[in-house]
């Protein structure tokens, strides 16, 4: 009896531990096939990296809309290295304490898969892509507070009702 | 009433946004030229390049991870390109203000660390990247004698791993100029830190 309650709280912990890894994709198709919907939900795309300072500021204020707004699905897409997966990015997520949605993009092929996101996104980052159904709208640049945020994803709301 | 604060922010919005991603050079624009002090104290203009046949405007800085990572790349472009007359230019826009790691003298050191065998300017006022549109670090423009902007973007396809790369974007370009013709792709994109100025609106 004592066995299967190990095991089966091992089974619950592992289930648990997996279900906060973040995916990876290693190509950008298998990435856009998963990750770019057009649903009838509204899904906010963050693009950010562990190394790039401004995008590490804004990343509360995405985890904080994670929290308290139920309406959106936050994506956090960092495309830092892949071989910085394990060392860099998961104890970046524990540190900070990050509950939305994380996912790695570690294709390098940027020139092909850019444009797909947003034909005039030069590549700087950070960068926020909001789609809803065939609706889309691209920020290249960061926020400075929640409300700024805010303020962005519910004009895109009220503007696509 | 409702009405006016969305209206404000949509205004708002539109004119970071335009500020940010609408202005800049296409290929076939001509460029500005510009005098600016590089870390060797001295003011250099492409205008001081008579006889370059064309130039190779660099826009980066000391410590985005991506423009380290083409550091090595772009000196010995510069190096290789110098004797076939393409003159290479590096400038750094970054605010020393919001981006500390930018100051004057952090260039000058690595400049120094580097053996860096092109003039790494400092654009002063950040007047200069807004008027080529260059968003972030590394980012290329490539200009014929007369200043046409000829080609804008990557260096080559893989930041990574110089020995993996395929596709040798800025080269083939400047390949393309030297056959008479126009480089294609004439625009490539790439990941790269944004350039940290002050926030205008």
């Amino acid at each position: 009896m004592k066995q299967l309650f190990s095991i089966s709280l091992f089974l619950l912990l592992a289930q648990t531990s997996l279900a906060q890894q973040p995916l990876v994709f290693e190509k950008f198709d298998d990435f856009e096939k998963a990750i770019i919907k057009e649903d009838d939900n509204v899904y906010v795309i963050n693009f950010w990296a562990t190394w790039c300072a401004p995008c590490v500021k804004e990343l509360p204020y995405f985890e904080k809309l994670h929290q308290e707004n139920k309406n959106v699905k936050v994506i956090l897409v960092s495309i830092d290295s892949r071989k910085d997966f394990e060392k860099k990015l998961l104890p970046f997520i524990e540190r900070k304490k990050i509950t939305a949605n994380v996912v790695m993009l570690s294709d390098i092929d940027y020139n092909t898969w850019l444009p797909k996101i947003d034909k005039d996104w030069s590549g700087s980052i950070p960068a926020t892509l909001i789609i809803s159904g065939k609706k889309r709208s691209f920020a290249e640049y960061e926020f400075e507070g929640i409300a700024e945020l805010n303020d962005y994803v519910n004009s895109f709301i009220n503007l696509n009702k | 009433m409702k009405v006016l604060p969305l209206f404000l922010v949509l205004f708002s919005t539109y004119f970071v946004t335009a500020t940010l991603v609408s202005n800049g050079y296409q290929p076939g624009d001509k460029a500005t030229d510009f005098k600016l002090k590089s870390v060797d104290g001295k003011m250099y203009s492409m205008s001081d390049y008579q006889k370059a046949k064309g130039f190779i405007v660099v826009f980066t800085c000391n410590t985005c991870p991506f423009a380290v990572k083409y550091e090595d790349r772009v000196n010995d472009l510069a190096k290789k390109y110098k004797s076939k007359g393409y003159v290479l230019l590096a400038i750094n826009s970054n605010d020393p203000e919001v981006q500390p790691d930018d100051t004057f003298e952090k260039m000058q050191a690595k400049a120094k660390e580097n053996g860096f065998a092109f003039p790494y300017l400092v654009d002063e006022g950040q007047k200069i990247y807004p008027q080529y549109g260059a968003t972030k670090t590394p980012h290329v423009f490539l200009l014929d004698k007369n200043l046409v902007v000829k080609y804008i973007g990557a260096i080559d396809d893989n930041a990574d791993d110089a020995s993996a790369v395929k596709e040798h974007y800025l080269e083939n370009a400047i390949a393309a100029l030297e056959s008479g013709k126009d480089p294609s792709p004439a625009v490539t994109k790439a990941i790269g830190c944004s350039i940290k100025a002050k926030r205008k609106a």
